[in-house]
């Protein structure tokens, strides 16, 4: 019998797609029985209560919980969201229901021992729900009480070498896709350079002192697994210099169905015979390619590497031989409104420990948005207030026809006293040459 | 210009004392405007010293942060 009766949520449960109010419920019925005999740090019914106070949240159709609070772990500034609820004699269960994101493995690499035993830290101090991954990549582990935390963080990180992740006006938890420890797209060490920044920007991280969000993500290659380019406020995006390597052999054997297209990824249906024309050749959105029944043709400098080509035929076709990233500037995806993507800012960068040069453009990008950032104001609208001119300034990255995105639509260019040698001249000299 | 440190760690208290009963959390930003000629990043070491010594506390909404003199505002029971 469960604690608290929900007719409204329970109407989710009917639909065909999973719940979470059955995993709530489920979590719910397996602590209650408790056949690991865990020594619950939390009340029991945690679960119960907060589908009790959703249920009321619903009925009301007002929230019950409290904005944030001063809950953290001492000295850091970020990694637990407080939250606490204002009917906690209702429901005391759900009083305290803090969030603490964990700062996941490189590329979400983990055994299941270890998932295993954050599991025994959580399921005794917290309330065993977790959210794996929130969309910063981070595991987020959902509700404990103030008095855990700090226990919680001990364990995590003396016992499972895991820090906390970000939250807050902080550097986020830099997240990367798996690169090149799986993926033969990649065109530089996704997890190096994530580990590397991680590491080096820990006080970032940890301790806020940004106008507000910052976001690195970190794509081996322009099909995005993270989705850099949408989502982070710098978005470092692996990219190649020259041509797509070709293998016409390869060409020609997937034009005569030897080689599955897509790496057989959508063979589970009859899609008829392989067209290349149709799949390929002309689906290309810069129309850079063309293939004479025999030959497969690139005009690699039209091509911006929309990796259409290269995932359907991947044994014929890959990336060029000089690899690196490009670094993008002041994407954001809010939850409302005004999504945006990236800009480019340095269109190639070889990627090299100790990645200094990248460092670089990172710490000048802070210093002006420190400064110059309003509060609450991601990198994007800094950007977009002050122009991307002067990003390009305080990064002293040269102008060039790349970091133009419509040439045609705004032909007025501004530029400083320093560019054109100043705005005075001798009015004598300039009225010898021209009469009045 | 390099921070004295234990002069800057006063300036902040002051300015937190002042306000207090009008405002108790405050944004980063607000500390650099005391400020105006140093670096944020000398601010931030100024702050997070404060942190260290229980002087002041952070404050954050999960998306932002703000800091606050320790044991001033509104609490949650529980919140420490």
């Amino acid at each position: 019998m469960a604690k608290h009766q929900t007719p409204m949520l329970d109407e989710l449960t009917k639909g065909p797609w999973p719940s979470f109010v059955d995993d709530i419920k489920a979590e719910a019925a397996r602590r209650a029985a408790n056949k690991d005999g865990v020594e619950y740090q939390i009340p029991v019914d945690v679960c119960d209560d907060l589908l009790g106070i959703l249920e009321l949240a619903y009925k009301d159709k007002e929230t019950h919980w409290k904005h944030g609070g001063i809950v953290g772990v001492f000295g850091y500034g970020g990694g637990v969201i407080g939250r606490y609820c204002d009917v906690p004699q209702q429901f005391p269960g759900v009083a305290h229901f803090h969030t603490v994101r964990l700062n996941q493995p490189g590329g979400k690499f983990y055994t299941t021992e270890y998932l295993r035993d954050i599991m025994k830290i959580w399921d005794m101090r917290g309330s065993g729900l977790t959210n794996m991954h929130g969309s910063t990549g981070d595991i987020v582990l959902l509700g404990t009480f103030t008095e855990q935390l700090e226990e919680i963080f001990y364990e995590m990180t003396h016992k499972l070498n895991t820090d906390l992740g970000g939250s807050g006006s902080n550097l986020r938890t830099p997240a990367e896709c798996m690169g090149m420890s799986r993926c033969e797209y990649a065109c530089y060490d996704t997890m190096a350079l994530c580990y590397a920044l991680t590491n080096e920007y820990q006080d970032e991280l940890h301790r806020p002192a940004f106008p507000y969000k910052f976001k690195f993500k970190f794509d081996g290659c322009p099909n995005g697994c993270v989705a850099a380019l949408a989502r982070s406020d710098l978005s470092f995006v692996g990219t190649w210099k020259g041509a797509i390597k070709v293998d016409q052999k390869a060409v020609a054997a997937y034009v005569a169905g030897e080689l599955k297209p897509n790496a057989g990824a959508h063979a589970g249906r009859d899609w008829g015979k392989f067209d290349i024309m149709k799949e390929v050749v002309n689906l290309c959105p810069t129309q850079c390619m063309s293939y004479d029944g025999k030959t497969l043709s690139i005009n690699d400098k039209e091509c911006y590497r929309c990796m259409h080509c290269i995932n359907t035929m991947p044994v014929a076709l890959k990336v060029g031989d000089e690899k690196g990233l490009c670094m993008l500037a002041g994407a954001k995806a809010p939850i409302l409104d005004g999504a945006q993507m990236s800009s480019l800012l340095v269109p190639f960068l070889p990627v090299e420990e100790p990645f200094d040069e990248i460092k670089e453009v990172v710490e000048n990008i802070w210093e002006w948005w420190m400064e110059e950032g309003k509060n609450r104001e991601r990198l994007g609208e800094t950007l977009k207030r002050l122009g991307f001119g002067k990003i390009l300034e305080v990064t002293g990255i040269t102008p060039d026809a790349r970091h133009v995105q419509h040439p045609r639509e705004n032909p007025y260019i501004f530029w400083s006293a320093e560019e054109v040698g100043g705005w005075d001249r001798d009015i004598k000299e300039y009225r010898k040459r021209h009469a009045r | 210009m390099a921070l004295d440190m234990a002069t800057a760690q006063k300036t902040i208290l002051d300015f937190l004392e002042g306000k207090a009963k009008s405002k108790t959390k405050f944004y980063f930003n607000d500390f650099c405007d005391l400020f105006p000629d140093e670096k944020s990043r000398d601010v931030k070491k100024v702050l997070t010293e404060l942190v260290k010594g229980e002087k002041i506390v952070y404050w954050s909404s999960g998306s932002t942060t703000m800091y606050g003199l320790k044991g001033l505002g509104k609490h949650a029971d529980g919140e420490e």
